[in-house]
Formats: structure tokens, sequence, C-alpha cells
């Protein structure tokens, strides 16, 4: 028996409703055709979306866990970034 | 479904590094652990096992009920039977995925399952012999199933915490759908009536050892535990199914077959019996009443579609090479 695997794709949804494509889980299939299909029938069995995105999980290029700090530790100082950090003075409306 | 008698890995006495304080942190704050972050040898071991043999319990699950689909009493009820069990086949493929991201493929578990390396939940080697059996699986099985499996929503490994919560929302149509044939047979004709009795009498001590041993003989607990990949003892999780379970029994006009069966008003809790232990260990060493037949039928349906799998990929191939030629 072949030991040839099928390889992994990571499935996105988009729900009816706005929102973006949004990570879903995975599975495997031979080429891209089979890939949404069985996408289809796994993940989409209860209306959960109106749009599929299916893409080989070796085509993802993710951030390395080593490099978090040096990644998203410096927001961490930058209240300033976010409306809350400001005082609005008091009667003034709509800011 | 879920897992059960899963033994943690001991490997771990080694690892103490710098790494390793890190995780345990993680764990503490209830920072989910993810694929590429380090962790101990032994945390992965265990969760693989773990998440295997509960992707393999899915998939073996679907045999028993599927033995009803073609003579489901209704067209409604086949049809809910078939979207139940395609269920639960999306359930071992969440869980497998779930289990590769700690660096196995699925084809070697699928060889673990079926060289008998790697174990089911024991309640799938029982036979279903009614239709009433259905009822009783999506009520008992599946019940037991949820109370295991909402806690494991909010287990440290990310990837089976966010399986855990998918299967979670499918598994509780599953737990009503039994219910519901449940229902329509205690209700119906005397002889319908006994049908449903007689799938209670025969599902209830198996559904009451799906929690596996009891907390005195499962030493290993308490290392899963701590790494919050089991969040609740098996003992504790059985009663909140034996507590839960009996009312639903009683709308039914149904007896648990339990003589030891009361309410405690001091603990607020069902006290029970003991189920029989030496047959729970029998099944899990394969000498259930159907552990051949079902590993035989899995192996039959991977030999039997070994070709569609190689002609799929072949056919991949094909129209890449042609793309490029």
């Amino acid at each position: 028996m072949s030991k040839d695997i099928w390889p992994l794709w990571e499935v996105f949804v988009r729900s009816a409703h706005g929102l973006a494509h949004k990570h879903v889980g995975s599975l495997h299939a031979p080429d891209a055709e089979m890939a949404m299909l069985n996408a289809r029938d796994v993940y989409t069995r209860r209306n959960e979306g109106v749009s599929l995105w299916v893409v080989k999980s070796t085509d993802i290029v993710a951030s390395e866990p080593a490099a978090n700090e040096a990644l998203f530790d410096a927001p961490k100082d930058k209240s300033y970034r976010y409306p809350t950090y400001f005082t609005v003075p008091k009667g003034v409306k709509h800011l | 479904m879920y897992t059960q008698l899963v033994q943690p890995d001991e490997s771990s006495a080694g690892d103490a590094g710098p790494e390793a304080s890190v995780f345990e942190d993680k764990i503490d704050r209830a920072v989910t652990i993810e694929p590429t972050d380090w962790m101990p040898e032994a945390y992965r071991k265990t969760l693989l096992r773990q998440i295997s043999q509960h992707a393999h319990s899915e998939i073996v699950g679907m045999l028993p009920e599927a033995n009803w689909l073609t003579r489901a009493p209704s067209l409604e009820r086949k049809l809910i039977l078939l979207a139940k069990v395609q269920d639960e086949g999306g359930h071992g493929l969440y869980l497998y995925s779930a289990a590769e991201t700690l660096g196995t493929s699925r084809d070697d578990m699928i060889d673990a399952l079926l060289e008998k390396r790697a174990k089911y939940s024991s309640i799938f080697n029982y036979p279903t012999l009614t239709w009433a059996d259905v009822g009783a699986i999506g009520w008992l099985v599946d019940g037991a199933a949820i109370i295991n499996q909402i806690p494991l929503t909010q287990c440290s490994y990310g990837p089976y915490a966010r399986a855990m919560v998918r299967i979670c929302k499918e598994e509780s149509f599953h737990q009503r759908q039994g219910y519901d044939v449940m229902v329509t047979l205690a209700r119906g004709t005397p002889e319908q009536h006994a049908m449903a009795q007689d799938a209670l009498d025969r599902w209830w001590w198996p559904s009451v050892m799906m929690f596996g041993p009891p907390d005195a003989e499962s030493a290993h607990n308490e290392q899963s535990m701590r790494w919050k990949i089991k969040l609740f003892s098996n003992d504790a999780l059985r009663q909140k199914f034996v507590d839960q379970t009996i009312p639903q029994a009683d709308a039914l006009g149904l007896t648990i077959p339990d003589p030891d069966l009361r309410w405690n008003e001091a603990t607020q809790h069902y006290d029970f019996g003991t189920p029989d232990w030496s047959e729970f260990y029998e099944v899990i060493r394969g000498n259930g009443p159907c552990n051949r037949e079902r590993l035989g039928a899995r192996r039959a349906a991977h030999e039997d579609g070994a070709w569609v799998r190689e002609a799929a990929l072949a056919y991949e191939r094909k129209v890449r090479e042609r793309a490029t030629a």
C-alpha cells in the first residue's frame, strides 16, 4: 500500500454576516478541488458560511513563538494608541 | 465520543530548563499551549495518546449506529441518523487534525489503531441489537461524552480545545435525537416500551464505565490534571452523569438497572452501585462482544479504500504534470 499521504489544508469560512473569513480547521485532500469539496462537507453542514477558502498548510507563513517578545511586546506601553487614553472634557459629546 | 484509560507518559524527568518554567507558567495562567510552543516530551506524548484515542473512538463509534441506517423505522429517522453518523466522521477528522499538530501523521495513527497499538472507547465494543439501541446510544453514550468533553473545551492545548468547541456544539444534537427516539418508544406500544427498557438495561453499565476506572485505581489522573488536559476526575464526571440522567429516565418511565440507586439527601447526589469492572478490563483488553468485528470492519474499510486514495493522488499528479508540460 502506498504511504504517500494527502497534503494538509487549512479551511477558512466566511459567515453570512459580513465578517472576515475565519479559520475553522484542517483536512487532508489530494488537490484543491477535493479540498474544497471536503471542506464543504465537513465544515459547512449547518449553514456556517457563504464562502470557503482552502489553503495548503505548507503555504502558510507563521510567526515564530521565539520572536513573540520582539513582535508583540512593543505595543504594551503604548496605551496612547487607544481612545480611552485621552480625557474628554466634561460635557463634550460625539468624540 | 471520548477517551478513557490514557496512561500519561512518564519520561519527563529531564525537563527542567528555562523553557519548562515558561511552559508551567502558561499552564498556571491558563494561556493555551500552541503547536509551535515548547512543551515537555511527556505532555506531547500523553496528549497525542489521548487525542488519537479520542479520534479513533469517533471513527469506530460510527459502526454500531451505521448498523441501523438501512433499517431505520422511517425516512426521517434515517436522515437524522445519517447526519449523526456523518458528524462522528467529522469529529474524527477534527481530532486527527489536532493530534497531527503534535508531530504525527494521520496515517500513522490509523496504522496504530489497526495494529491494536492504540485504543478506542470500550463502549463501542457492545452490539446494537435493536433500533432502541440507537436511542440509548444517543441519550446515554453521547450524554456521557458531552459531560466528558465540555471541560475539555478549556483544556491547555489550543488545537484540542478548539476541536472540542465544535464537537460539543454538534454533540447536543446527537443526545437530543437519541432521547427523542427513547421518548417515542417509551410512549409507544407495550412492546416498544419494553424495547426501550431493554436497551437501557444493556447500555446503562457500559455507559457508567465510559468515564474510566475509579479514581482510586487511576493514579495517573494527577499528572494530566496538573497539565490541564483532564479537568475533572473520573468519579466526579461519573457522578455528574448519574445525577443528570436519572430524572431523564424517570421522565421516560424507564427503570435504571441498579438496585443500589437512591437519592442521598445529605450529599445531594445519587448513590449508585459498582459496575462490573472486570468486564470493563476485559473489553479494554480486546475481549468485548464486538472488538474483533469493529477492528475487522475498520481494517476492511481502510484496505478496500486504498485504491481510491491512491487514484486521487495519481490524478492530482497527472493534472499537475500536464499543466507544466
